[in-house]
């Protein structure tokens, strides 16, 4: 099980194939195979959430998941998330927030935020707190992240009326 | 005989119409950063590249007898296997002293061990291949004997004579003593009427940068040139260093600095395998990329704040503090980090220690020995979360000891806000602080009285709430007393060059350095302001050496305050070049006019006159329709360096509201308060993200960061998972208000922000934690403040 092995998946809505080992893992397959380097690898052993990307509709580390386990799925990561406009608001309440300061926990820490938005359309700050306490950012101390995410399911709350 | 006309003020170059000082603006760029646009050091390819992945010793102290790497070039894919002999070749060792550290000594330090490895983690062998995997793979076919060497680990008996000595040509293992005396110390003790002793142990931690360490080093051959991407917080001093180890001029140096995932001081230095880097790349003539994994970021990312520290306080009964007195003992690993040196927290401990308070009587020892541990070295608010505990954990005790109130003992002894200029007994400087203004702003902020009931309240219901508060000062805006005093070549003054373009936009270069804390929006406010242009028009330049103006970089809260101050200052005659062009096309004179929104206009009345990019056009296109003799500069360059004092040094208090489960030793965070005196404000919303920032930091030392090192000198929780920082989960909202006294210094008037929330937070929560525990009679004078640290105080375990 050590030559490499063909997979197909969809990443960001476009079809990819390619040969790869059994033993790379998705975040190295996005960022070395893909060039998608908006995926980030913080720890490699699952804790830090920066790699944290979207597979089938669930969110999930990709240093935890090997690539061989996304053939014939679908996975959307910060880039894809960013160009359909899916998290537009959030990334202007980050930014108006200052949410973020070196950036590099943001597409991990976006990724879980609008998890939660998708699930809980009025999560607490508690809720919220909870929901990104597997992302580790070191910069921020979180109160701007949590402020931004609040924000945004305050204003989709009101968009949806 | 009527009086003339009162002349109206002029307006500062600050306080304009539209100026962005003192607002909240979004950062610029921020976009890339959000979309995963960014580019960090461990997202950048290039041609031929190749990857290094070091071997590291697993023994904390041991003889190389012999290296086998044979097998390990034979592996696919595998470029080079180098040990430390042979990268020797290419790489001079180095010694992390600097002459106004008198005494310090260490010793020579190499890219990659050679003969002996001094901790665990150290590299014995670099192995360079097409891909990180592959240079895994072969990593683990290298084999090393080792002889082992008896592990110094306790820095209580390092110093004791049967205590191996690490590096015998030192004689022994004291790398640096530093004592002082001020004032009748012994006399102060004897007059007051209480005496507090207590042992202050704090934990060794790290920064834990969310991005590891990094870098890629790309030596061309044919054009002679190294340049180095590596997310350094100090660009100037990579390239200096560099070129000193391999032989080259600086200018064959370049250091490019992109986006950097998380500093805090980690990236602030030179560490050995990021030197090893640099000399493969000129040994196997290609790009290598190096990044550090998670466990060789524990084992070799500086730690920091490893202490054990005796301190005494002398009081009277009405409260007046008469003395302080510690003696601070450290221990930094087996060398001191280059080029900063490794004794710099000690001396900081030194002197910050009492330093808010009116007392003249300080008597201090700090001592720093070498141990087979990782190294330690400078991490954001060096030395000040040690001071601040130790001063503010024995204000507390004193206070306790005489049945004072917290807040009462310090109105009582803190220096008051009309006295400055003034010294402190350990010799610093301060211009002008507020320690007054802060607390009253702090009590009321926290209704202090009310949480006092409520704390009285939930005691009777058996629940232990407490409130800690920590008054501290803060170094920043570092002057050359800092390094270059001491032969260090790190630059203490900062450029910046300001140039209007053709379409009237602006170009900023400067030398501080963005690792999130918003360097780019402070210099674009800045420069938007004093030019009278909307920030968006102003794109800020920096982290390449090849590029900006020479100087220091962003690190101990200067960026703002230096590299600020420069960008004022290269505006200001940017500005005045622009106005003489002006005037010239204009027939006017420069004094008749102004720009505001990026259109020169009439000072008196704000009419239009010419747009900037039409002055732009005809200067750089049409400069045959412009006077004779009239050579417009459309571009200015300024540097500064704070020459009167050698730090700005700023003030500020911490409190903190948390609840004690004496049951399971859990410590709940409740609130979080902090008022900051940093001077001119240029950004508010990054001002105080910088504090919160900076405080949870504080708040993981406090609670949960600790490196745990076994009796051989092996670090047992390397990793993410065992490693605890703060979560989202746990920490609390944190309210932050402001002082504002600016520094004089400057036109600018702005000091740093980015240490103080670090500084005070550790000891707030310390103080918050012994005052819940008070109906059980114990205190507790160590971090972190663990379950079992907290049941052990208790006699629970």
């Amino acid at each position: 099980m050590t030559a490499p092995m063909p997979i197909s998946l969809e990443v960001n809505g476009e079809r990819v194939d390619a040969h790869v080992l059994p033993r790379l893992n998705l975040a190295d397959f996005l960022r070395e195979h893909l060039h998608l380097t908006g995926t980030h690898v913080g720890c490699e052993h699952g804790v830090c959430g920066a790699c944290t990307v979207r597979v089938n509709g669930e969110i999930v580390r990709a240093c935890l998941m090997l690539a061989v386990q996304a053939h014939g799925g679908s996975v959307q990561t910060i880039e894809g998330l960013s160009d359909s406009g899916e998290v537009a608001d959030l990334q202007t309440a980050f930014r108006d927030r200052n949410a973020l300061q070196c950036g590099y926990c943001t597409p991990g820490m976006l990724m879980a935020a609008q998890d939660l938005l998708k699930q809980q359309a009025e999560p607490s700050r508690d809720d919220i707190r909870e929901h990104l306490s597997g992302n580790y950012c070191r910069c921020t101390g979180y109160q701007a992240i949590i402020d931004a995410v609040e924000t945004t399911a305050r204003q989709r709350r009101s968009r949806a009326r | 005989m009527t009086a003339p006309p009162a002349k109206p003020e002029p307006l500062s170059v600050l306080d304009r119409p539209n100026s962005y000082i003192g607002k909240t603006v979004p950062r610029p760029n921020l976009d890339r950063l959000m979309q995963g646009r960014g580019q960090y050091v461990s997202d950048i390819e290039l041609p031929r590249m190749a990857h290094v992945v070091f071997l590291r010793s697993p023994r904390a102290h041991a003889k190389i007898i012999g290296i086998d790497v044979a097998a390990a070039k034979r592996m696919a894919g595998v470029i080079g296997v180098v040990t430390g002999k042979e990268l020797a070749e290419i790489i001079t060792p180095w010694v992390g002293v600097l002459s106004h550290l008198k005494g310090l000594k260490s010793a020579p330090q190499h890219a990659i061990a050679i003969d002996r490895v001094c901790w665990q983690g150290e590299a014995v062998a670099a192995v360079v291949a097409t891909s990180r995997a592959q240079a895994e793979d072969a990593a683990e076919a290298v084999t090393v004997e080792y002889e082992e060497l008896g592990a110094v680990t306790d820095m209580r008996t390092a110093l004791d004579p049967q205590t191996p000595v690490i590096h015998a040509s030192l004689g022994d293992n004291l790398a640096f003593e530093r004592t002082h005396d001020a004032g009748a110390v012994d006399q102060a003790f004897s007059d007051a009427d209480e005496v507090v002793e207590a042992d202050f142990i704090f934990g060794r931690h790290t920064g834990v940068t969310l991005e590891p360490r990094a870098v890629v080093a790309d030596w061309n051959v044919a054009e002679e040139r190294l340049t180095i991407y590596q997310g350094s917080q100090a660009p100037h001093m990579v390239q200096n260093i560099a070129a000193l180890h391999l032989g080259l001029e600086e200018s064959q140096v370049r250091v490019v600095c992109k986006d950097v995932g998380g500093s805090f001081g980690i990236k602030v230095h030179i560490y050995a395998d990021e030197m090893a880097t640099y000399a493969l790349s000129k040994l196997l003539r290609r790009p290598i990329k190096f990044v550090a994994d998670r466990v060789e970021s524990f084992n070799t990312d500086i730690h920091a704040r490893d202490h054990r520290c005796n301190g005494k306080i002398g009081v009277k009964r009405d409260g007046t503090i008469t003395a302080f007195e510690i003696d601070d003992l450290t221990g930094i690993g087996p060398y001191s980090m280059y080029p900063r040196t490794s004794a710099i927290e000690a001396n900081q401990v030194v002197n910050l220690v009492g330093g808010p308070y009116t007392t003249k009587n300080y008597r201090a020892r700090a001592r720093v020995v070498f141990q087979n541990k990782n190294v330690m070295c400078q991490y954001r608010a060096v030395g000040h979360p040690i001071a601040c505990s130790v001063t503010e954990g024995l204000v507390d005790l004193a206070a306790m000891k005489i049945g004072m109130d917290p807040g009462e003992i310090r109105r009582r002894n803190l220096i008051a806000d009309d006295a400055y200029p003034c010294g402190s007994p350990a010799g610093l400087r301060f211009e002008k602080l507020s320690h007054h203004a802060s607390l009253a702003k702090l009590m009321e902020m926290m209704d202090y009285d009310r949480l006092r009931t409520e704390q009285a309240e939930l005691r009777r219901r058996n629940i232990h709430r407490g409130i800690g508060i920590a008054s501290f000062i803060e170094v920043t805006n570092p002057s050359a007393a800092f390094y270059g005093v001491g032969g260090a070549k790190i630059s203490s003054q900062d450029g910046v060059a300001v140039r209007l373009d053709a379409q009237g936009s602006v170009i900023c270069h400067t030398s501080i350095t963005e690792q999130g804390q918003g360097s780019e929006s402070l210099t674009a406010q800045i420069v938007g302001s004093v030019l009278g242009v909307p920030m968006t028009r102003v794109r800020v330049i920096l982290g390449d050496t090849d590029n900006t103006p020479y100087g220091g970089g962003t690190w101990a809260s200067r960026g703002a305050g230096i590299g600020g101050e420069a960008a004022l200052q290269a505006t200001k005659i940017l500005r005045r070049n622009i106005l003489e062009v002006a005037s010239a096309i204009l027939q006017a004179t420069p004094a008749e006019l102004d720009i505001a929104d990026g259109v020169v206009v009439n000072a008196t009345d704000g009419a239009a006159r010419i747009e900037l990019k039409e002055l732009a056009r005809i200067v750089y296109f049409r400069p045959d329709t412009l006077p004779p003799g009239l050579q417009p500069e459309l571009m200015a360059t300024r540097h500064y360096v704070p020459r009167e004092y050698p730090f700005a040094f700023t003030n500020g208090v911490q409190a903190s509201w948390l609840e004690v489960d004496t049951d399971t030793g859990f410590i709940k965070l409740l609130k979080h308060w902090v008022v900051e005196d940093c001077g001119t404000i240029i950004n508010p919303q990054l001002v105080d993200e910088q504090i919160r920032g900076g405080v949870v930091q504080g708040l993981g030392a406090a609670l949960f960061e600790k490196c745990i090192y076994d009796e051989r000198g092996q670090l047992t929780n390397a990793n993410m998972a065992d490693y605890l920082v703060p979560m989202s989960g746990e920490m609390p909202d944190i309210d932050v208000g402001h002082v504002v006294s600016p520094t004089m210094e400057s036109e600018l008037g702005a000091k740093g922000a980015g240490e103080a929330g670090t500084a005070g937070a550790a000891a707030a929560v310390a103080n918050a934690v012994n005052d819940a525990l008070r109906p059980f009679n114990t205190t507790i004078t160590e971090i972190p403040l663990t379950p079992q640290v907290v049941l052990t105080a208790l006699g629970r375990i």
